[in-house]
């Protein structure tokens, strides 16, 4: 008798997961999307960030406050990355651009230990984690409360994308750099805003996950869980991003449960890449990624 | 204009490489000598990276506890105590160039890497070079056999000794060990060698005692364990015994809260048994019960002569005093601990000096502090007993449990003691069959002539 | 993805030619000669002999990526690929001769690494580069997860036996560095006259525009998959060398993502699509920290703990990257070369 209590307790459990991996791949897409970058640093700023908040909140700031601190860090960081970094490298090959923001976050991720230091901090953000039981399925109050905020935030950059004059900016470098250029629009400020808007993804994934693993030098390896949730969504697609994110987080749990024991368990950390692996060979450029065109 | 000053940059980071590479070369010549009648520890620290907690922790209460020694007795004996750091990341070549770097200090005591991985790359080399390698708690678990490895001492408990004393405290907890027949046990472990190297001591003891038996493999660094999790519901578990690592274990901890299974119920080995691994589960972590050879807590004597002698006089090593008494850092102490009296043991016989790695290691061999020794040393309930000789490196640790309350650790458990008769023949196989590998001759007694 | 290739104005070429078989020989010289003769033991095992065996790996990484265009992010596990297969090797068949095991074990890589190669056939840039991953982390994955190849070591780690070659056994550290340096000499100069056949410049049509390759009659994939044949069969030597003659002993967790990373850090600092670039990045890669990590403790060791001075070398790092990026997107190589042609102008202005 198949148990589908069971399988669909593994499926909303992967589902929820691929959430939170959906929250660290947006950081990459923004980045990529206007400036065809990889951004290795992600993994760095979002420990930053995390580490910066709950250093504070540690040291007797209030919540909102820290908040607000940790965001005015992330904005300067952003727009310290794209004078310094960015801007020099202009043109130049996507794997040197890579290169460099692996080079950065050696930098965010020795600046982060060296102001805080590295000890392990536990991080509650008022969300408890019983599970609510819903027909003998428990689901988790805590990744609900991480689906709500990664909804709300696509929901927010879906508005200022739309509606603002640095969102129309960005749309229109995203489609067209040239063209961006040509009608006059400044690359430099939209990249800056584009770094700081990461930074926030940043934030915001950083104290989510940091609630979950307790805020360590681990946190900037959650990274390795968005790469096969970009493969598999495309490199320049929000929606692309959470798509990905949650088939990732649902195969991801039904391969280790149900596929898992024939070899033996553990096959999570390859399983994702595989069958984005798969995927990809029938579309090249992910679900929702752009197809490139090539001429001779 | 550009190419002119891009041209000088050019030059002038070659020059810079140029003699860079000529530092890097005349550099190893400018250590410093030591003086005469010092004992050096080597120490591969780990400051940095995923696992900087425990190294901050273990490495700072080694240090306090030298420290200790030397301001408060001028060393052993009048022979004072050096050491020096060597940044490893716990990763394995950077632990092999400090040991390259610093084995040619004079008077190097005894290795204590606290790694497995380091450990392993340096057991070849130790054994050439003659110096004894501590691995407190952990390391080869074959390493035990004193007859096979002269130079390897598992000090204290090794990875079979945790499982039977994990296993041992479940029957006592059941009410007797017959009591165990028909439980299900759920070993939810780390997907590295490490982890995996009780998987046969576990379905040997589930054989033995009769209780039902799954493993199941969390894939590294652990940040996700959703599936493992529901897998433990679906099986039923009575216990689960956490083989973690890291960040791996707050996630087990949470995970576990959200898909119901009672936190008391969960048994944390040596490296999951830190208040870096409950910290960060926040409550989830309350009633966790985890293994340790150390209690924690700063109340034992020694301890307290730490805070006054050491940190009183500035020279503590721990930037967060609240960490003193923590696991790692009383893991540190402990280790310091054995590592002075396996000196001061080994003066007793070859006086009162600078002593060769090859006559420390002799030391060790004659480690034995029974509990009066223990008391004397102001660690009474901090470990119980060390018993060395010859032939068995680890020396009969005893083990306890402690339960996490939320703020600190409370010991809710005797000093248990492994089944070291049954786990024996196992590590002797083991051993035998790397004697005949690498074709070391098997010593018969204490006073063999070692090395290979 | 472009990248651009060492160039250098037609009549430079024969005197660069000359300067540089000049220099391979002083530098083989130095190598044979003078190290082994005064150099320290910790020169040699803990600094020379990773560099020879990074520096092999950068090569072949940089046959792939640097010439062939095809970025991987899995150069790790084809080391942990060839120092396995050699170790089994070595253990299953007795008396198989070191160099026979060298040879098979870069071939088992070759053969692993084709197979992670097929989806180059159908993906580009970012999406191959990410799908190499699915190679590092399965290999890891059944290194540890299959007893088998750890020879049902319980603790998953094996140790490397001593290095033998017929009656010689090369078991001192300067043994160790002169095999390693004898291994790596050969493997580059096959790789350089590789190179310089038809199958390097297919390797760079391919690069420097696919369409374009096929359109002029370059077979897509043979070329694909030789360039990653090719490459993982050194990555795989030196993946031997890393574990027979640098760590002398192997675990899965040493072959991780950082191991990657650090290889593709050799080939873009020291320089794409450059033989040279591979040695000086490894160089740079390999010396550097350890001389930063040294200068901070004789400076500052007084004033800092360990734990400080580790961070800060990791913030110089990273921003010295950057910083060479900057300067020079070509890598250290176009650096040098710009250094000696700028002397050389500076001398003929004088004279």
């Amino acid at each position: 008798m198949f148990d589908y209590q069971f399988l669909i307790e593994v499926l909303v459990g992967g589902l929820l997961s691929g959430v939170m991996y959906s929250l660290v791949a947006i950081g990459f897409v923004l980045i990529y999307k206007t400036s065809g970058v990889l951004n290795f640093a992600q993994g760095a700023m979002l420990l930053f960030a995390a580490l910066t908040f709950v250093s504070l909140v540690e040291r007797g700031t209030p919540f909102a406050l820290a908040l607000l601190a940790t965001l005015a860090i992330m904005v300067l960081l952003g727009i310290t990355i794209e004078r310094t970094v960015l801007r020099p490298l202009i043109n130049q090959p996507p794997i040197t651009l890579f290169m460099a923001t692996l080079g950065l976050s050696y930098v965010i991720e020795g600046a982060a230990q060296l102001l805080w230091g590295t000890q392990v901090h536990g991080l509650e953000i008022g969300v408890s984690d019983i599970p609510f039981d819903i027909g003998g399925v428990f689901i988790s109050r805590f990744d609900l409360f991480a689906a709500g905020v990664a909804g709300s935030l696509v929901a927010l950059f879906t508005l200022f994308f739309r509606y603002t004059r640095t969102g129309l900016a960005f749309r229109a470098v995203a489609d067209d750099q040239f063209a961006a250029l040509a009608v006059g629009l400044r690359l430099p400020r939209v990249w800056a805003a584009v770094w700081t808007a990461a930074g926030i993804v940043a934030l915001v994934a950083g104290l989510l996950w940091g609630a979950r693993l307790g805020v360590q030098f681990s946190l900037s390896l959650v990274v390795l869980k968005a790469l096969p949730v970009l493969v598999l969504g495309g490199f320049d697609s929000i929606t692309g991003a959470i798509v990905g994110g949650l088939l990732i987080g649902a195969i991801e749990k039904l391969a280790e449960v149900y596929v898992g024991p024939f070899f033996g368990g553990g096959i999570e950390a390859w399983a994702a890449y595989v069958v984005a692996l798969a995927l990809l060979l029938v579309r090249p450029s992910g679900l929702f990624g752009q197809k490139l065109v090539e001429r001779v | 204009m550009t190419t002119f000053r891009q041209a000088k940059l050019a030059r002038r980071l070659t020059m810079g490489a140029v003699l860079a590479l000529g530092l890097a070369t005349s550099l190893p010549a400018l250590t410093s000598p030591a003086r005469a009648d010092e004992q050096f520890f080597p120490l591969q620290s780990y400051r940095v990276g995923p696992y900087a907690a425990g190294g901050t922790g273990f490495f700072g209460g080694f240090i306090d506890y030298l420290n200790l020694v030397n301001i408060r007795d001028g060393g052993v004996n009048g022979v004072k105590l050096t050491w020096d750091e060597g940044e490893t990341q716990y990763e394995v070549e950077r632990g092999v160039e400090v040991y390259e770097r610093l084995k040619s200090r004079p008077g190097v005591a005894a290795w204590n890497p606290l790694s497995v991985g380091i450990a392993y790359a340096m057991i070849d080399r130790i054994s050439k070079d003659k110096v004894p390698l501590i691995t407190i708690n952990h390391g080869r678990t074959d390493s035990t056999d004193g007859r096979v490895f002269p130079y390897v001492f598992p000090l204290l408990l090794n990875p079979y000794s945790e499982t039977s004393g994990i296993v041992n405290y479940i029957a006592a907890r059941e009410g007797g060990p017959e009591k165990l027949k028909g439980k299900k046990l759920v070993v939810l472990y780390h997907g590295s060698p490490y982890g995996k190297e009780t998987i046969p001591i576990y379905k040997l003891l589930a054989d033995k005692y009769g209780f039902e038996l799954e493993q199941i493999e969390v894939p590294h660094p652990g940040n996700e364990q959703q599936s493992q999790w529901l897998s433990i519901r679906r099986a039923k578990a009575d216990y689960v015994v956490l083989r973690g690592w890291g960040v791996m274990n707050p996630v087990a901890l949470k995970t576990a809260q959200k898909v119901g299974f009672p936190v008391d119920h969960i048994i944390g080995n040596v490296w999951s048994n830190s208040e870096e691994d409950v910290i960060p589960a926040g409550d989830a972590a309350k009633g966790y019960v985890a293994i340790t050879t150390q209690a924690s807590g700063a109340e034992y004597p020694v301890l307290q002569e730490v805070i006054k002698t050491v940190y009183g006089a500035g020279k503590g090593n721990l930037d967060d005093k609240k960490r003193i008494g923590s696991v790692y850092h009383n893991l540190g102490i402990v280790n310091g601990i054995l590592n002075v009296e396996a000196v001061r043991i080994a003066q007793e016989k070859f006086g009162k000096r600078t002593l060769t790695g090859d006559e420390v290691r002799w030391g060790f061999e004659h480690l034995q502090l029974d509990p009066a020794r223990v008391e004397a040393l102001g660690a009474k309930g901090l470990f119980h007993s060390i018993n060395v000789t010859w032939d068995n490196h680890e020396g009969n640790g005893r083990v306890t449990f402690q339960q996490w309350d939320g703020a600190k650790w409370k010991v809710v458990s005797d000093w248990i003691s492994p089944d070291w008769a049954a786990l024996r023949p196992i590590i002797e196989k083991s051993s035998t069959a790397y004697a005949q590998e690498h074709g070391i001759k098997i010593r018969t007694s204490g006073d063999d002539p070692v090395g290979q | 993805m472009t990248v651009i290739t060492e160039t250098a104005s037609a009549p430079a070429r024969s005197t660069w030619l000359t300067a540089n078989v000049a220099g391979l020989v002083l530098l083989l010289l130095l190598g044979y000669g003078l190290v082994p003769l005064i150099g320290s033991d910790y020169l040699m095992d803990a600094v020379l002999t990773p560099f020879l065996a990074l520096a092999l790996a950068a090569v072949g990484l940089n046959v792939l990526t640097g010439y062939a265009g095809q970025v991987s992010l899995g150069s790790a596990a084809f080391l942990a690929v060839g120092a396995y297969a050699a170790y089994n090797l070595n253990l299953r068949l007795p008396g198989l001769p070191l160099l026979a095991n060298l040879v098979l074990a870069g071939g088992i890589a070759a053969a692993v690494g084709i197979v992670f190669g097929l989806p180059s056939l159908r993906l580009r840039g970012f999406y191959l580069a990410v799908s190499t991953l699915a190679a590092q982390f399965f290999v890891q994955w059944a290194l540890t997860k299959f007893g088998w190849f750890s020879n049902d070591n319980a603790s998953g780690v094996i140790d490397a036996p001593v290095i033998r070659i017929g009656s010689l056994t090369f078991s001192s550290a300067t043994g160790r560095y002169v095999f390693s340096l004898t291994t790596v000499a050969i493997a580059t100069a096959l790789t350089a006259r590789l190179l310089a056949s038809q199958t390097g410049r297919n390797f760079i049509a391919v690069r420097d525009h696919e369409v374009a390759a096929k359109v002029i009659g370059v077979p897509l994939l043979r070329t694909k998959l030789l360039a990653f044949g090719v490459s993982s069969f050194l990555i795989g030597v030196a993946g031997v060398l890393w574990a027979f003659a640098y760590l002398r002993t192997v675990e899965p967790a040493g072959f991780n993502l950082d191991r990657s990373f650090q290889i593709l850090f050799i080939i873009i600092i020291g320089g794409l699509a450059s033989l040279r670039g591979a040695f000086i990045g490894a160089a740079f890669i390999v010396v550097f920290p350890l001389l930063l990590s040294r200068l901070g403790a004789a400076v500052l060791g007084s004033l800092f703990d360990s734990g400080v001075l580790e961070m800060s070398q990791r913030i110089v790092i990273g921003a010295l990257i950057i910083a060479f990026l900057i300067a020079e997107p070509r890598g250290l190589v176009a650096l040098i070369d710009r250094a000696v042609a700028a002397t050389r102008r500076f001398r003929s202005t004088r004279s």
